[in-house]
C-alpha cells in the first residue's frame, strides 16, 4: 500500500468513527481520531495479521491496552475484511458484540480490555511466550497518555526489559489530554522519554499523525537489539475536525446533526485535496 | 479416626512435587512467580526447570497479566502467589485479563486463609471465595488433604478455563478415601458417612470437621457426615440437596469469612430449593481478626474438633432452632 493511499484511509477512517459514533450516539470521538492513525499503519503496513492468518499461532499480536478508543480498531478490522463494517450499525445497541471496549466476540480482536493498565503485562507474556517457542511474531500494544498513570505499566516495563522482549513494541498515543484536562495538569507524565529509556527501552518519538514516518519507523523494530520498543506518538485528540482538535469534550462527546455534517464536509475537503494532489 | 494416611505433608509441597512432575511430561507447563519461588516451595522446581518458570518480581498485578499473556498462547500458566495479593491486589487483573478475557490461567493461592495467622491481615485471605464466587468464568477449589491437592492441580492443568486454587501450608493428612476414592473437579466427596447431622467443609476446615465427627460419635453417639466441598465453585448442588434431604441439621466450615464463602453458598442452594434444615455458618466473623498460629485462630473461631463438636450438639438438641 502507498503512503498516498494510506493517507487517503486514513481520511475515510475518521469519516467513518464520525459514522457510528454519531449512529450509536456514543463513543470515544476525540482518543480515537487521535489514535486511527496510528491503527491505519500497523493493519495496512507494519502487522502479519489478517482474517486469513488469525488462527495461525505465528501472526503479530495487537492488544489495544486503551480499550475506549475501540471505534477506531472496529473501523480498520472492518476496513480489513475481519467483519462486515454494516455491523457497526449496531455499535452499543443491546446484545451487540460490538461494545464501547474490545472484546473477543468480534473477530479481530485478541483480548477483552477496557479497564487502563492491563494490555502491556498481557503483551509481555505474549512475547515471552512467542520467544520461548521460536515463533517470530511481534507483539504491539496501543497505550494512552492518561492511563500511563496506572503502576501496572511500569511493572510491565520493568519485566519486559528484564526479559528483553525486542519482539514486543509499545505505541503511546500521546495526545496529551485525559477526561479530566491535560495531562501534565492532571498527573504530570513528563520527561517521559527519560523514564522509559530509564526502564531499559529503545524509544523513538515521531508524529503520530504521520503515517510514512510511523510505518518506517515500526518496520525497523526493535529500536534496539534486546530491548523493547517505545514509539511515542505525538498526536491531537479530535485530528482532522477542526471544532473537536484539542477541545476536552470531545473526549466522548457525540456530535449534533450539524456538527456531524460540518465534520464530514471538513474530512470531504481534506480528501479532496489529496486526491488532487494525485 | 477418618485419616487414611497419617503423613501429614503441607499441600504446599505436594503442588510443588506435582508440578515437577507436570513439567516433566509437558514443555507447556509454566509458572509464573512474584518473588514467592521459596514460599511457594518452588526452588526445586526452579533448579528442574529453568525454562518454565518466569519470575515477575513483587508485582502480583503483573503476575496475573503475565500468566494472562503465556495462557493466551497456548501456553499452561500457574501464577502462584500468596492468596492474600493474589486475589486482592491482583483482582482486577484476574477479573479481565483472566477471566473475561478467557485466558486459562491457574491461579494458584498459596498459604491461603490465616495460614501466615500471626502476619496479620494484610497476609490472611478471607475474601477470596467470595469475590471469586462472584466473578463469572472462574472454578474455585480448596483442596482438604494431600490426595484432592495432587489431583486438583492434575485436572486444573487440564482444564481449558480459568481455575483459583487455594492451599494452606501446614502439615495435612490424607483423609479417608473409602466412600469416594475419585477426585473430581466440582464433585464433593463424602469423608464420613453420618446420619444424624452433615458437615460439609472445604480446605483445611474439613479435618476439624473429622476431629469433631469423632467425638460426636465416641462421646455423644451421634453420627456425623462429612463432605469435602473442594470446589466451591461451581458448587455440588445435587451432593449438597442430598445431604440435606434427610431434615438433619447441616454445619458448613470454612477458612474464610462467614461472608460470600461456602456457607453463604450451601445456605443459598437449600433455600432456595425448600429445605430448612438447622443451619450453621462457621467460619470467620465480620471482625478484625484474632492473630495467632492458624490452629490458635482456628481454636478460638470454633473451627476446631472441639469448636464444631459444640456447636454440632447446640444443632442436634431438639430445642434449640437456631445455630
Amino acid at each position: 500500500m502507498t503512503n498516498q493511499e494510506l493517507k487517503l484511509k486514513s481520511i475515510e477512517y475518521r469519516k467513518k468513527i464520525l459514522k457510528y459514533i454519531y449512529h450509536a450516539k456514543a463513543g470515544h470521538t476525540g482518543g480515537s481520531l487521535s489514535c486511527v492513525d496510528i491503527l491505519n499503519v500497523l493493519y495496512n503496513k507494519v502487522m502479519n495479521v489478517s482474517p486469513a492468518n488469525f488462527d495461525d499461532p505465528g501472526r503479530d499480536r495487537y492488544v489495544q491496552s486503551k480499550g475506549h478508543s475501540v471505534e477506531a480498531l472496529y473501523v480498520v478490522l472492518a476496513d480489513v475484511g475481519f467483519f462486515p463494517e454494516e455491523d457497526l450499525l449496531t455499535l452499543c445497541r443491546y446484545k451487540s458484540p460490538y461494545i464501547g471496549h474490545p472484546t473477543r466476540k468480534v473477530r479481530g480482536m485478541e483480548q477483552n480490555t477496557g479497564a487502563l493498565g492491563h494490555g502491556l503485562a498481557i503483551c509481555a507474556g505474549n512475547a515471552l511466550a512467542a520467544k520461548k517457542d521460536n515463533l517470530p511474531l511481534n507483539v504491539y500494544t496501543l497505550l494512552g497518555d492518561g492511563e500511563m498513570a496506572e503502576g501496572s505499566n511500569w511493572e510491565a516495563m520493568m519485566l519486559a526489559a528484564h526479559y528483553k522482549l525486542d519482539n514486543l513494541c509499545a505505541i503511546l498515543d500521546y495526545n496529551k489530554q485525559q477526561i479530566t484536562g491535560a495531562n501534565a495538569d492532571v498527573i504530570g507524565l513528563e520527561p517521559l522519554r527519560q523514564k522509559v529509556e530509564a526502564f531499559g527501552w529503545a524509544v523513538k518519538e515521531v508524529d503520530g499523525h504521520d503515517v510514512e514516518a510511523m510505518a518506517d519507523l515500526l518496520n525497523n523494530a526493535p529500536f534496539e537489539e534486546g530491548k523493547p520498543s517505545f514509539l511515542i506518538a505525538h498526536t491531537i485528540k479530535g485530528k482532522g475536525v477542526s471544532f473537536m482538535e484539542k477541545v476536552l469534550k470531545w473526549h466522548h462527546g457525540v456530535p449534533s446533526p450539524e456538527q456531524y455534517e460540518l465534520a464530514l464536509s471538513e474530512l470531504d475537503r481534506e480528501l479532496e485535496k489529496l486526491t488532487v494532489q494525485v | 479416626m477418618g485419616i487414611a494416611n497419617s503423613k501429614y505433608v503441607p499441600n504446599l509441597i505436594v503442588f510443588s512435587e506435582t508440578m515437577q512432575a507436570l513439567a516433566e511430561l509437558d514443555k507447556d507447563i509454566m509458572v509464573v512467580t512474584s518473588d514467592s519461588r521459596g514460599s511457594g516451595k518452588l526452588v526445586p522446581f526452579g533448579e528442574q526447570y529453568p525454562d518454565q518458570i518466569v519470575e515477575v518480581g513483587i508485582a502480583e498485578q503483573n503476575l496475573v497479566g503475565m500468566a494472562a499473556g503465556l495462557a493466551s498462547m497456548g501456553k499452561k500458566a500457574f501464577a502462584v502467589s500468596p492468596a492474600c495479593f493474589l486475589t486482592a491486589r491482583a483482582l482486577e487483573h484476574v477479573k479481565n485479563d483472566v477471566t473475561y478475557s478467557d485466558n486459562p490461567v491457574k491461579l494458584i493461592g498459596i498459604s491461603a486463609g490465616v495460614s501466615y495467622g500471626a502476619l496479620g491481615s494484610t497476609h490472611h485471605s478471607l475474601h477470596d471465595f467470595a469475590v471469586l464466587r462472584a466473578i463469572h468464568n472462574i472454578t474455585v477449589v480448596a483442596p482438604c488433604d494431600n490426595f484432592e491437592t495432587t489431583e486438583a492441580i492434575k485436572q486444573a492443568a487440564e482444564m481449558d478455563s480459568p481455575v483459583y486454587l487455594r492451599f494452606g501450608k501446614k502439615g495435612m493428612p490424607t483423609l479417608n478415601r473409602e466412600f469416594d476414592p475419585e477426585f473430581k473437579i466440582g464433585k464433593g466427596r463424602t469423608i464420613r458417612q453420618g446420619e444424624n447431622l452433615t458437615f460439609i467443609a472445604t480446605g483445611e476446615a474439613v479435618l476439624p470437621c473429622e476431629e469433631a465427627a469423632d467425638i460426636l460419635e465416641e462421646k455423644h453417639g451421634l453420627k456425623a457426615r462429612v463432605i469435602s466441598m473442594h470446589t466451591v465453585k461451581p458448587l455440588d448442588k445435587e451432593l449438597i440437596l442430598q445431604a440435606a434431604s434427610n431434615g438433619q441439621p447441616i454445619i458448613t466450615a470454612e477458612e474464610h469469612s462467614i461472608h460470600g464463602g461456602l456457607g453463604e453458598a450451601v445456605a443459598s442452594l437449600l433455600f432456595q430449593n425448600g429445605f430448612r434444615n438447622k443451619f450453621k455458618i462457621v467460619g470467620l466473623p465480620d471482625e478484625y481478626t484474632v492473630t495467632g498460629s492458624q490452629v490458635e485462630i482456628f481454636k478460638h473461631y470454633g473451627i476446631s474438633g472441639e469448636g464444631l463438636m459444640k456447636t454440632a450438639l447446640h444443632l442436634c438438641e431438639p430445642s434449640n432452632t437456631v445455630g
